[in-house]
């Protein structure tokens, strides 16, 4: 039990997939404009390992080892498929604001990382925790990234004003302000790093 | 189709909307391979290669066999292992025509098909030009310039971020903004001057 409670919690901090692996950082970047849609791709991302990795996990001594990597891409893009549907059912507003990086999750690096280092050798419960892990830990830090550029870029977090008579900076809510936030955490994250050790 | 077209698609792909700074895809190599202009202008040539070719098969595949056996929910599944198989096909050929060629690519072509820019050109494409499941008129050939163009904006991209970090290897940075947080922060201002292309919008 408690290997699973490990599994579970690299993920979000020692492990995590966005800012100490610097692995999927495409999506992290382009649908960070606003808390909404980050937690809509955190879902979506996470059921994707989620389901992968636990079918990975299960299926893993039928697959060839020489063409595990193709059989895996097949398996992600089957979880890639339902989701982009569902999202196309459910909630199309949420599906028009993430565009094409829906269909993206597939080559995201994170999903396949986990496929190979770890879902491809472990059974399927410690792959169940730790894909729930990476997915939550990829979901905080999408939260974390968008909370920071809502909040400059419009002067609001879900639609509530935090201060008042705060002037939105417009370059927040662009594709350069979300350059310069992951750089600037990823710079903070080394320097909390290097304090402690 | 018209050359106006053309023209509009080069300025929207290349700088408006370029791949790199504006779409964010194919970010990876962009902060990984960026610190040596000889490196990158390599992986630039090997992804535009790449995304062409993927733009003539994926739009091939959606117009003759998804769109006929109502398959269109498949695209994301079907593409990404055409992209794979290709991405192999054209190691092949280029190690069997031409070896100096191949030295010069070495692994980054391998690395492509995991790239989001080759699927993100092919799905845009798809997205741009098919409207309620039918392809427009010369949508063929506006996919195809679309991939090329977008490939030319990723290699522009990539040759202005290596110039500016092989001169960067000799300044005093923070230890803590070393590396990638560092390329993070040059690319957020190169894309804040790629946005004076489009113009603000307030």
């Amino acid at each position: 039990m408690r290997d699973l409670i490990k599994e579970f919690t690299k993920g979000i901090i020692k492990e995590n997939p966005t800012f100490v692996l610097a692995l999927g950082l495409c999506p992290t970047l382009a649908v960070s404009v606003s808390v909404a849609n980050a937690i809509g791709m955190g879902v979506a991302a996470t059921f994707v390992l989620l389901g992968s990795s636990v079918i990975i996990s299960l299926v893993k001594n039928f697959i060839p080892n020489k063409i595990r990597i193709p059989c895996f891409i097949v398996i992600i893009a089957t979880f890639v498929t339902i989701i982009e549907l569902c999202l196309k059912a459910y909630s199309p507003v949420l599906d028009r604001a993430l565009g094409i990086y829906v269909p993206l999750i597939v080559v995201n690096c994170i999903v396949l990382g986990r496929a190979e280092a770890f879902a491809c050798k472990n059974n399927f419960i410690s792959s169940f925790f730790d894909g729930l892990g990476m997915g939550v830990g990829f979901t905080l830090a999408l939260i974390l990234i968008s909370a920071i550029r809502e909040f400059l870029g419009s002067g609001q977090i879900l639609g509530h004003t935090l201060i008042k008579g705060f002037e939105p900076v417009f370059v927040f809510g662009m594709p350069s302000g979300a350059l310069l936030v992951i750089g600037l955490l990823l710079g903070l994250f080394n320097l909390i790093k290097s304090r402690k050790a | 189709m018209n050359i106006q077209e053309f023209l509009s698609i080069f300025i929207s792909s290349v700088f408006i909307y370029n791949v790199i700074l504006s779409r964010f895809l194919g970010l990876c190599p962009f902060v990984a391979i960026s610190k040596d202009t000889k490196q990158a202008f390599a992986m630039s040539a090997a992804v535009t290669c790449v995304i062409t070719a993927a733009s003539i098969v994926t739009w091939l595949i959606y117009q003759f066999l998804l769109l006929p056996f109502h398959l269109a929910y498949l695209r994301t599944l079907s593409f990404v292992l055409v992209i794979a198989a290709l991405v192999q096909l054209i190691e092949m050929v280029i190690r069997k025509t031409s070896p100096v060629l191949y030295r010069a690519f070495g692994i980054y072509l391998t690395l492509i098909t995991t790239n989001c820019a080759v699927l993100g050109a092919a799905v845009l494409n798809i997205d741009m030009f098919f409207v309620n499941g039918k392809a427009v008129p010369g949508s063929f050939y506006y996919s195809v310039f679309q991939g090329f163009c977008m490939g030319l904006g990723y290699t522009l991209a990539m040759l202005i971020m290596s110039g500016i970090r092989e001169r960067l290897e000799l300044c005093n940075v923070p230890s803590a903004l070393k590396n990638f947080p560092l390329a993070f922060i040059i690319a957020s201002i190169l894309s804040l001057s790629f946005m004076g292309f489009s113009g603000f919008k307030f």
